[in-house]
């Protein structure tokens, strides 16, 4: 019996997930009015206990991905995929005021400089703190700060160890992680409560995940003025990581 | 008719996925250059262009109400999926280096936000001009 259960909740994964994340949702908007009276918001809970799950999922499976490397959970892999997760997020920019997207360009694009630069510094400056004092692997840790895919990408260009690599893409899943988790309880000290901010948001963090989580769990209506600008993050870090940052690096560190 | 909501959004994520490729092609950046971005941009125009000219009736709307309406709990299985144990098992450096950047994220917000003001708004650029006057 419980082999044929298996075989349909496998065989439909997709259906399977859109029922384990709606009671996932359920469970999250339960304990937000019952235990905080609805002033942490259900999604950021429900976010919260994702990340809680997938951290099990990979203790339990020494998999990469998660929750979805328990085979019976796959569909949620679909569902949570970069297919539906852009689908979703493209759909959101429907009803977007016009007026309020051409204010945000100059801003925008200043943000993302700035989110890459300082990234980057903080990366570098902890890896120095840590004993590193080689170029290349400054950078390419330097460029974990910014993203797990910066990182990566840009170590590989310029030749780091894959230990090194390694680290990078930890430092950027941590950052990615910690602005799901961080972001609605820091977002009314920083002003982040309209278009304008949102943008500016999105283009200082950059994580299109983390930016995409942390503004659900602040106000969805934010959503897609942060993921606007986001989008153009992981790009210009990797356009920037292996060269112009790289030759900084080099120049001071040698 | 819903579908015909749904394929304009199919078309607009494709298109401007599409576009962020090429983007990345010409620039030499293994990523894609703001696909998602410019699939927003796309959406905005078209769908403000169909409302103008009165061929986006309420059905339609309803097919990309949907999925922003299942964005979040995409999201949550998006979170559900990330790779939590080796972020945390990364070691401390790891863990300080992102934990800084995002520090520094954060800080940034208000000051970015204070440093463009004066020329973004009106009313800022009013009070502005007000105090220099004064």
């Amino acid at each position: 019996m419980y082999e044929a259960l298996q075989k349909v909740i496998s065989s439909y994964g997709l259906v399977s997930g859109f029922a384990v994340i709606g009671a996932t949702m359920w469970l999250s908007y339960w304990i937000s009015q019952r235990f905080t009276q609805g002033r942490l918001h259900g999604s950021a809970i429900a976010i919260f206990l994702g990340l809680l799950l997938a951290y099990f999922g990979g203790l339990f499976t020494g998999g990469k991905k998660g929750l979805v490397d328990i085979s019976v959970l796959s569909g949620i892999g679909l569902m949570g995929g970069a297919m539906l997760r852009d689908f979703a997020i493209v759909a959101t920019a429907f009803g977007v005021n016009i007026d309020e997207l051409k204010r945000a360009g100059v801003p925008g694009v200043i943000s993302l400089l700035f989110g890459i630069g300082s990234s980057f510094v903080a990366g570098v400056v902890v890896a120095l703190a840590f004993g590193y004092t080689d170029a290349v692997s400054l950078t390419t840790i330097g460029a974990g700060a910014v993203t797990y895919i910066v990182g990566p990408v840009t170590g590989a260009a310029i030749g780091a160890s894959s230990e090194v690599m390694a680290l990078s893409i930890a430092a950027g899943l941590v950052k990615a992680i910690l602005v799901m988790i961080a972001t609605p309880f820091v977002a009314p000290y920083i002003g982040l409560n309209n278009p304008r901010t949102a943008v500016i948001f999105g283009g200082l963090m950059g994580t299109s995940s983390g930016v995409a989580a942390g503004l659900a769990a602040t106000d969805p209506k934010l959503v897609p003025y942060g993921c606007l600008t986001a989008a153009f993050y992981t790009a210009l870090g990797c356009l920037l990581g292996p060269s112009l940052l790289f030759f900084i690096v080099r120049g001071i560190a040698a | 008719m819903i579908i015909y909501g749904v394929a304009l959004l199919s078309i607009c994520t494709l298109a401007g996925i599409y576009i962020g490729q090429l983007l990345g092609i010409a620039i030499g950046v293994p990523a894609n250059v703001g696909g998602v971005g410019i699939a927003m941009i796309l959406l905005i125009f078209a769908g403000t262009y169909l409302q103008k000219r009165g061929l986006m009736n309420p059905k339609t709307e309803q097919g990309i109400e949907f999925w922003s309406a299942v964005y979040i709990p995409v999201v949550v299985a998006m979170a559900a999926q990330q790779n939590v144990y080796g972020a945390l098992s990364g070691g401390p450096m790891a863990i300080t280096a992102g934990v800084v950047a995002v520090i520094a994220g954060f800080a940034l917000v208000p000051l970015l936000d204070k440093m463009g003001k004066p020329v973004a708004t009106a009313n800022s650029v009013k009070a502005e001009s007000a105090t220099s006057q004064a």
